[in-house]
């Protein structure tokens, strides 16, 4: 993997991909959502935490196939679940959506609307 | 194996534990990524070595008069649904595999299970042990029948850490009726998040109907994988058995304002123009669908309403045996099978609002298929359906 650029789309909470990523679209469609509406595709998604259901997996290696997947997703956790979906796409599309822990404090200091660098190594920092 | 063993390392595992069971999330339809996984392993000659059950596909193949989305759709759902079948599963297709007598892994038993709301079932009420494992991952653990050793199937994970106390302004009426479940779901999911959060306060051996409608809410709003209830569920037979004699990091009041803010806000409707009625979710059980057969007794649904009930293939055939099936038929009830009314296109183009008893159907169905919803309990559900508009039985919030 190269380094990735991107703009940050900092969650206020965390995101279900099921029930609240349509892999068509790609927007937030999540009613019980502040940014509902908001585009995820292409975008370096920050959430503290996955949430909810265990078909977030499968939407997200379909996004990955229609090219309507985040280009990374940040998290203060791991999360097993959107691991899977992007070790998955890799698997069968060649393409994949890092995945990248980070610790709590680091992840707030991340900035809504910030050029992000994410480094082979999973390294994040400002462009 | 390749994906087991990302696994391991995304939970930092040690080594891999063998499992007694799976539960398959994967057979619903997602888009073409689902189906060429599945094509994937069946090209390897993939097959379950666990006894598997299979959760909710994209459609009622039991009823596929009921689909009113395009057939292109349904055609691929079922196909995904008939490879899982073919990788030696169990096709259950239920959401609550643990209703099926000879699904219930026992107390302590490793297992790989997939469905948010079956996962915190398994943890919580049946005392086994599974991390959330999400599409995908629950295959391969099924094939492979082992998992990561991590999180949950270690005895530590499982310890409570944050303590929810049903405050005193609750009333005794709202205690104890089933409404209280869902939404003291949706507040244990905002308050725990994907920590293990113990409930204090309720009367003890609350039904199997209740805890799974917590759980079920819990993993929607929240990732609770598990949930302890004092003198409910196996691992708290005492508030400080659940906290493994430790101290909580946090204890929270939960007060009649915060329930009824949580019913407010899952009620996206206003007025009392209704539509359609659905309950079942999770799937219905047996004693779910009697009740609704006894609340529906002498009564008829009103012409305007569509009424759904959700339930499992299995369950379905053991309330047909009974006359429940028959009974809640002629009343005007539409029993869907295999999948799930928030899932599977079959609501009716309605005018009015859609109502519910369930905190998770409650969460996604404005989101998945652009509804306006209520919620209340399975007696308003009824008069509602029955009325042709919302009623409300405002006596167990005074």
């Amino acid at each position: 993997m190269t380094e990735l650029r991107g703009r940050a789309l900092v969650l206020d909470e965390p995101l279900s991909l099921w029930g609240g990523m349509d892999p068509v679209t790609g927007r937030l469609i999540d009613t019980h959502h502040p940014q509902r509406g908001a585009q995820l595709a292409g975008r370096v998604v920050v959430m503290s935490a996955g949430r909810g259901s265990s078909s977030s997996a499968s939407v997200l290696a379909e996004a990955v196939r229609v090219r309507t997947a985040p280009l990374a997703i940040v998290l203060g956790e791991p999360d097993l679940i959107l691991s899977i979906g992007s070790a998955v796409a890799e698997e069968l599309y060649g393409r994949t959506v890092p995945i990248v822990v980070l610790a709590p404090i680091e992840l707030a200091a991340i900035a809504d609307g910030a050029e992000i660098l994410i480094g082979p190594d999973g390294t994040v920092r400002r462009a | 194996m390749r994906l087991v063993v990302r696994a391991a390392e995304v939970t930092g595992a040690e080594r891999l534990t063998q499992i007694g069971g799976a539960h398959v999330d994967s057979c619903l339809y997602h888009g073409e990524a689902t189906l060429d996984f599945v094509n994937r392993l069946a090209d390897g000659g993939a097959r379950v070595s666990v006894p598997t059950t299979l959760n909710v596909g994209a459609l009622d193949l039991l009823h596929p008069e009921l689909w009113r989305g395009e057939a292109h759709i349904a055609e691929r759902g079922r196909l995904l649904m008939e490879r899982y079948r073919a990788l030696g599963a169990r096709p259950t297709f239920t959401c609550a595999p643990y209703q099926l007598a000879d699904s219930r892994p026992a107390l302590g038993e490793h297992v790989a299970w997939g469905e948010s709301n079956a996962i915190a079932f398994c943890n919580s009420v049946l005392g086994a042990r599974t991390n959330r494992y999400g599409d995908f991952i629950d295959v391969a653990a099924a094939i492979v029948g082992r998992v990561p050793e991590a999180g949950l199937h270690l005895t530590d994970a499982r310890r409570a850490t944050l303590v929810l106390r049903i405050g005193a302004d609750v009333p005794l009426a709202l205690r104890n009726s089933d409404q209280l479940f869902p939404l003291l779901g949706i507040v244990l999911g905002r308050r725990a998040g994907s920590a293990v959060a113990v409930i204090d306060g309720l009367e003890p051996r609350q039904s199997e109907d209740r805890l799974k409608a917590l759980g079920a809410a819990a993993a929607s709003s929240g990732s609770v994988a598990m949930f302890h209830v004092v003198g409910s569920t196996p691992e708290a037979g005492t508030l400080d058995a659940a906290l493994h004699g430790r101290r909580p990091i946090e204890i929270h009041q939960i007060g009649l304002a915060e329930l009824r803010g949580v019913r407010d806000e899952l009620t996206t409707a206003s007025g009392d123009r209704l539509g359609a009625v659905s309950i079942g979710t999770p799937h219905a059980s047996l004693p779910e669908l009697e009740r609704a057969a006894a609340l529906l007794v002498g009564r008829r649904v009103h012409g305007s309403i569509q009424f759904i009930i959700s339930t499992g293939r299995d369950v379905l055939a053991e309330a047909a045996e009974r006359g429940i099936v028959t009974r809640l038929e002629e009343s005007g009830v539409e029993l869907l099978v295999d999948t799930c009314s928030y899932i599977a296109p079959v609501l009716r183009k309605v005018d009015g609002a859609v109502m519910t008893n369930s905190g998770k159907w409650a969460y996604y169905a404005p989101g998945n298929v652009g509804v306006d919803v209520v919620i209340g309990s399975v007696e308003e559900c009824v008069a509602s359906a029955v009325t042709g508009r919302v009623v409300r039985d405002e006596a167990l919030w005074q």
